[in-house]
């Protein structure tokens, strides 16, 4: 596991039925494209998160794939209907093979 | 100096691996076979998919682009004159909202940025938009 990763998600609490609601993530992660260099003149591996998907109660919501070309502290903002109250359940996916994951309650009404 | 048939022959081959070597790692790795592997040789119409990114971008390692799409169902990002063209694909679900979205990009300089959108028909799609970069952002 890469150091200092931290997930965070910006989701609304509340949200009306079937409403489509604006959700914003944000990991910390160097996201090494692996065209950089040492000092030494050796080149940095590339370590990248190269998945993030977004379910809401086990419906895909968005699933994507990502390349080196992520800046670093991959961003991702987008939209999600919620049709009724459930758990926005969010996955990133490092080259490591380590998995991070967030969740965060919706509640219509 | 006279030369057998086997030297020439390996002179030949040489010669060839030479010219069609550059060619090879060029073609490896370009947007074109990224969009060709994407679309399977498809034809892309322009238009049906919107791509916004900043006319100018001071800093090249955090570029914000969004694409949208109203009928795709995944759009795929490319950095065309980055050493991996490759940005993100976005795949939508069910559960997406409006099939738009948003991250933030390397840019190693100047460039297009095209976005291809796969619709709900099989169809494709396709926007590009120019992105000046002050300060590259891929390092070495």
């Amino acid at each position: 596991m890469a150091d200092g990763v931290k997930p965070r998600v910006k989701a609304p609490a509340k949200a009306a039925a079937g409403e489509a609601v604006v959700l914003k993530t944000l990991i910390s992660h160097v996201m090494e494209s692996g065209q950089r260099k040492n000092k030494d003149g050796s080149l940095i591996p590339r370590s990248i998160i190269n998945r993030f998907t977004c379910e809401f109660n086990g419906t895909m919501v968005v699933d994507v794939e990502m390349h080196p070309a992520i800046s670093t502290n991959p961003y991702f903002e987008f939209e999600a209907v919620i049709p009724a109250t459930g758990e926005l359940k969010f996955t990133w996916y490092d080259d490591d093979g380590s998995v991070y994951n967030d969740a965060k309650m919706v509640t219509v009404g | 100096m006279e030369l057998n048939r086997r030297e020439t022959l390996a002179l030949g081959l040489g010669a060839a691996a030479i010219v069609a070597l550059p060619v090879r790692f060029a073609a490896a790795a370009t947007g074109d076979e990224m969009i060709a592997a994407f679309t399977g040789g498809a034809a892309v119409a322009e238009g049906g998919v919107t791509i916004t990114a900043p006319e100018i971008a001071e800093n090249g390692n955090t570029v914000p682009v969004a694409v949208a799409s109203e009928n795709a169902v995944s759009i795929m990002v490319l950095a065309m004159g980055n050493p991996t063209p490759g940005v993100a694909t976005f795949n939508f679900g069910e559960g997406a909202g409006a099939h738009s979205a948003s991250t933030r990009m390397r840019l190693a300089g100047t460039q297009d940025v095209v976005a291809i959108a796969k619709m709900a028909d099989g169809s494709f799609a396709r926007a590009a938009a120019t992105v000046k970069v002050t300060i590259g952002g891929c390092g070495g």
